[in-house]
Formats: structure tokens, C-alpha cells, sequence
């Protein structure tokens, strides 16, 4: 069957180290981390990744205050995509424009806030605010950009985990092709650092990082890695078929080349390298491609001490037969795991090596796990490269979902 | 407790639940949403805060008291003052 070619026309994100693509691209190739010591609910400090962006920008403070976090991330990065798009909503069909956004989670952070309310007045529960149900419905932060847009489509959330991200541009691609909408608004976003829940329990699992300096915490494929960083933030997308995008002159950041969403159905929270392997493998399939078309693959690796090595293994097993290396980077060390934007964050900040072929590092590997010293890793320092037409973006998450997804050059 | 400082606690309120709007100039005899950008989750804010901050219970069959600043007055300065 052949398929409708699906372009990226505009990019909206914030980073714990960027609130817009410029921002965030430059700081990946100067080495700047964005996690910062912060105060977690009943737990202390920790090293996380919060953004700066400003919400007022796009909202009253009306809206900021009945709305979430998430949400107002979401509302931010639309906005922005939309204006980087130069699309025209006013002058738009509303009802066929969708939102489809990836979250690992939704709700978490409301519901401790109302139960550290009510705490507060003896956990009498008529104290808990009228607000919490619309807030924590699953669909909360894309039905926030679907108000602030006014736009009538289709506005959902695609819940998968830490591989959400990814999703969000997948679904977004599939239901291009099935012509439900014209327009997508896709991508990912978390406000996980706001819960001290996904702190305490990643902490119950050895697996929060700790470092004395945040900004080296997370240290995917280093020896010292301990564990995940959490961050916040949010990349979305404006998705369009090509002749769309062509009938009204847009810039073109790259095509859907291909993608994968597969399940482990091994455990409910450790990785399994052989599906991990077969995810990437589906994806190049789909898109009609070999390890030799992919010039940079961007892990998901969480700076954890098995997943790093469990994906290292996947990695290196596809693309054994490659003739070269492929390059081969983690975001993830600058900007700690933005759970359900990491797929989607990591996208944007590998896309600009299309224009300026240069791939960012992943930083903080003062000492290469050799569990982890696949061919390609590029660390601490830029790469210069002579080719990038393909970029393959892992991300996967919690009760065995991987997704892959890559993105090619555009060419007419 | 006199009408005026509740008519004051009311306004001090509003500002936290509608922070967009500009409260210098609201009538106190005319109703808070022919004013104001005022719905009816917005008055249950003000409930709620009236609860939170005051320690006054609003049943939902007096909801129609707190329409303007004024009917606002009538109704809670009794029982800001029982509470004295």
C-alpha cells in the first residue's frame, strides 16, 4: 500500500536547557546541561530538569491557574510549533486539525497536590477542590491546547510511557494517512518533576540518580551512572501531508521515514534487549530502509546501570553488518529523562544535524562502561559528519513498550 | 466585622480566582457576572476559598446570595461576625 509521505513543518519545544529549538540545539553542542538542584516534596533536594518557559505568553492566569502543568507546557509548545509552522488557525478548517500528544503519565501531580491540600485541614475531604477531575482526566493536556487553539478535531493523549514522545508523531503520521485530519499537533510532554511520587518511587527502585553536581548526574554509558534524572518538558510538531505542506509554501524539517511501537511482555519494568533490537529492526523495514541509511541513532539509555547496557546490546546487535559506525548520542545527559517528552525532545534536538551535519555529544562519560562501548558513541564533543539523511530516535518505557522512529531528509 | 471588609475579603478573593480582571471599578449592586469573566466553577472557587480562608460554609441553596458584592455583604457579614 502506498502511503502518503508525512512532512515535520514546524517544531515548538522547552528543555530544562532551551525553550526553543535555537536555544536548545545550541546548548547541546556547547555542553550545557540544564539540571538544576531542586526541592522535592517531602523528600529533599535532588537534581532535576525543570523549564523556564513563559506561560503567560500564551495564557491568561486565569487558565494557568485552573489548567495544569502540563498543560501550560503543552499550550507553550503548540503555540510555538503552530507560529515556526507560519500556519494561519484563523484561516483553517478547526475541525480537521488534531492533537495527539504522548504522556508517560497524567494526574499524579494534581492528585498530590489536593491530598497535601487536604492535608493541611485534617483530610477533610470537602476541602478537595472541584478542579481535580477535569485536571486528571488522561486526555487533560491535549484537550488544554484544543481550548487555547479553539480548534474542534480530534484532541487526545496517547499514554505509553517513557515512550510516548515517539508516539505522539507516530499516531499523528497514521492518522494523516487515513485523511481523519489535515493538520496534527503532535508530540510529547511531562510534568513529572512536579510529583514527588515518580521521585520516591524511582528511589524505592535504586534507580534515581545521585550526583554532587546535578549537572553531572546524568551520565548515560559512564561507569558512575546510578540512575535517571526527572525532568519536565514538551517538543510538539506540526505534522502535514506533503502536498499540503507544498501547496502553501512550508519549510520542511525532514519526512516520516518510518516507525515501530512493539511490547516486551517479559516484566513490568525491566528492558528486554531482543524486542528492543526487533523494534528498531521493524522500523527500518517500514521504512524501506538498511542499517546503512541511518547516519545518527539517538538512544533512549536513562543513565541506568542495566538499561544503558541492555540498549548498548540491542544497538550494537542490528547494526553489526554496518560498513561504518553510525553515530550514535544521548540527549539524555544533558537534560535528564523528560518521561513522556523525551522521545519527542530528542527528536528536536538531533533534527538540526540535517542542516548543519554536525551530531551532538552525550556528555558527562568521564569513564566509557565498557558494557557500553559500542561503535559510534559520540562523547563529551560534537561530531562532524560528511553524511546525515536518516536519524533513528528509541525511546522506550515501563511494562515493556518500545517505539522507533525515523526521520530522513527531505527530497522532492 | 462591617460590610465594607467583607466586601473587601470578597474582592481579595476574586482577585486570586480571576486574576486577568480589573477589580478597581466592580459595582458592588450590580451582579459579580454581568462584571466580571465569571462562571459557575469560578463561584464555587469562591466558595471554596470562603471555606478555606474563613471557616464559612456557603450551603449550594444560598448560592444566589454571593450574586454581587453587596447581596455578598448582606449575607456573609453575620456570619463573619457569629464567628467573632
Amino acid at each position: 500500500m502506498k502511503h502518503a509521505r508525512i512532512v515535520i513543518t514546524g517544531i515548538g519545544l522547552t528543555a530544562p536547557n532551551g525553550n526553543t529549538l535555537a536555544e536548545f540545539r545550541r546548548n547541546l553542542l556547547a555542553g550545557v546541561s540544564g539540571i538544576k538542584m531542586t526541592e522535592v516534596r517531602y523528600m529533599g533536594q535532588w537534581p532535576a530538569g525543570l523549564c523556564t518557559f513563559d506561560p503567560l505568553k500564551h495564557q491568561k492566569k486565569k487558565d494557568v491557574r485552573i489548567g495544569t502543568r502540563a498543560g501550560s507546557i503543552s499550550i507553550y509548545c503548540a503555540r510555538e510549533a503552530i507560529a515556526d509552522a507560519g500556519i494561519d488557525l484563523a484561516a483553517r478548517d478547526k475541525s480537521r486539525v488534531g492533537v495527539y500528544l504522548g504522556i508517560t503519565e497524567h494526574g499524579n501531580v494534581e492528585t498530590e497536590n489536593e491530598v497535601y491540600n487536604i492535608s493541611l485541614f485534617k483530610y477533610d475531604t470537602k476541602f478537595w477542590t472541584h478542579h481535580h477531575n477535569p485536571r486528571t482526566v488522561a486526555n487533560s493536556p491535549a484537550g488544554e491546547v484544543s481550548l487555547n487553539l479553539g480548534t474542534t478535531g480530534p484532541a487526545y493523549t496517547i499514554g505509553a510511557a517513557c515512550a510516548a514522545g515517539n508516539m505522539g508523531l507516530i499516531h499523528a503520521t497514521q492518522m494523516l494517512r487515513l485523511g481523519e485530519v489535515d493538520l496534527a499537533i503532535c508530540g510529547g510532554v511531562s510534568e513529572s518533576p512536579q510529583t514527588f511520587g515518580i521521585f520516591a518511587g524511582f528511589k524505592s527502585q535504586n534507580a534515581l540518580a545521585t550526583h554532587a553536581d546535578p549537572t553531572k548526574a546524568s551520565r548515560p554509558f559512564d561507569k558512575a551512572r546510578n540512575g535517571i534524572v526527572i525532568s519536565e518538558g514538551g517538543a510538539i510538531y506540526t505534522l502535514e501531508r506533503l502536498e499540503d505542506a507544498q501547496a502553501r509554501g512550508a519549510k520542511i524539517y525532514g519526512e516520516i521515514a518510518g516507525y515501530c511501537v512493539n511490547s516486551d511482555a517479559t516484566d513490568y519494568v525491566l528492558p528486554n534487549p531482543e524486542r528492543q533490537a526487533q523494534c528498531v529492526r521493524k522500523a527500518l523495514d517500514n521504512a524501506g530502509m538498511t542499517v546503512d541509511d541511518i547516519d545518527i541513532v539517538n538512544t533512549h539509555a536513562t543513565s541506568t546501570p542495566q538499561g544503558d547496557i541492555q540498549e548498548c546490546q540491542a544497538i550494537a546487535e542490528v547494526f553489526k553488518d554496518r560498513k561504518e559506525p553510525t553515530a550514535i548520542n544521548n540527549t539524555k545527559s544533558f537534560i535528564g529523562h523528560a518521561m513522556g517528552a523525551a522521545g519527542a525532545l530528542e527528536l528536536a534536538g538531533n533534527l538540526p544535524s540535517f542542516d548543519d551535519l554536525v551530531v551532538h555529544p552525550t556528555i558527562n562519560v568521564d569513564d566509557l562502561d565498557p558494557l557500553c562501548a559500542i561503535p559510534g558513541l559520540v562523547i563529551n564533543q560534537p561530531r562532524s559528519v560528511k553524511r546525515v539523511d536518516a536519524l533513528l530516535n528509541n525511546s522506550f518505557g515501563m511494562l515493556g513498550i518500545n517505539s522507533t522512529l525515523i526521520i530522513k531528509r527531505f527530497r522532492n | 466585622m462591617t460590610k465594607d471588609e467583607t466586601r473587601k475579603l470578597v474582592i481579595d478573593i476574586i482577585s486570586d480566582i480571576a486574576p486577568d480582571e480589573d477589580l478597581s471599578a466592580v459595582k458592588p449592586d450590580v451582579r459579580l457576572r454581568d462584571q466580571l469573566q465569571l462562571d459557575s466553577m469560578d463561584f464555587l472557587d469562591i466558595v471554596m476559598e470562603l471555606r478555606k480562608r474563613h471557616g464559612i460554609e456557603v450551603p449550594e441553596a444560598d448560592y444566589m446570595q454571593l450574586a454581587s458584592l453587596d447581596s455578598c455583604a448582606d449575607y456573609l457579614t453575620p456570619k463573619f461576625q457569629a464567628k467573632a
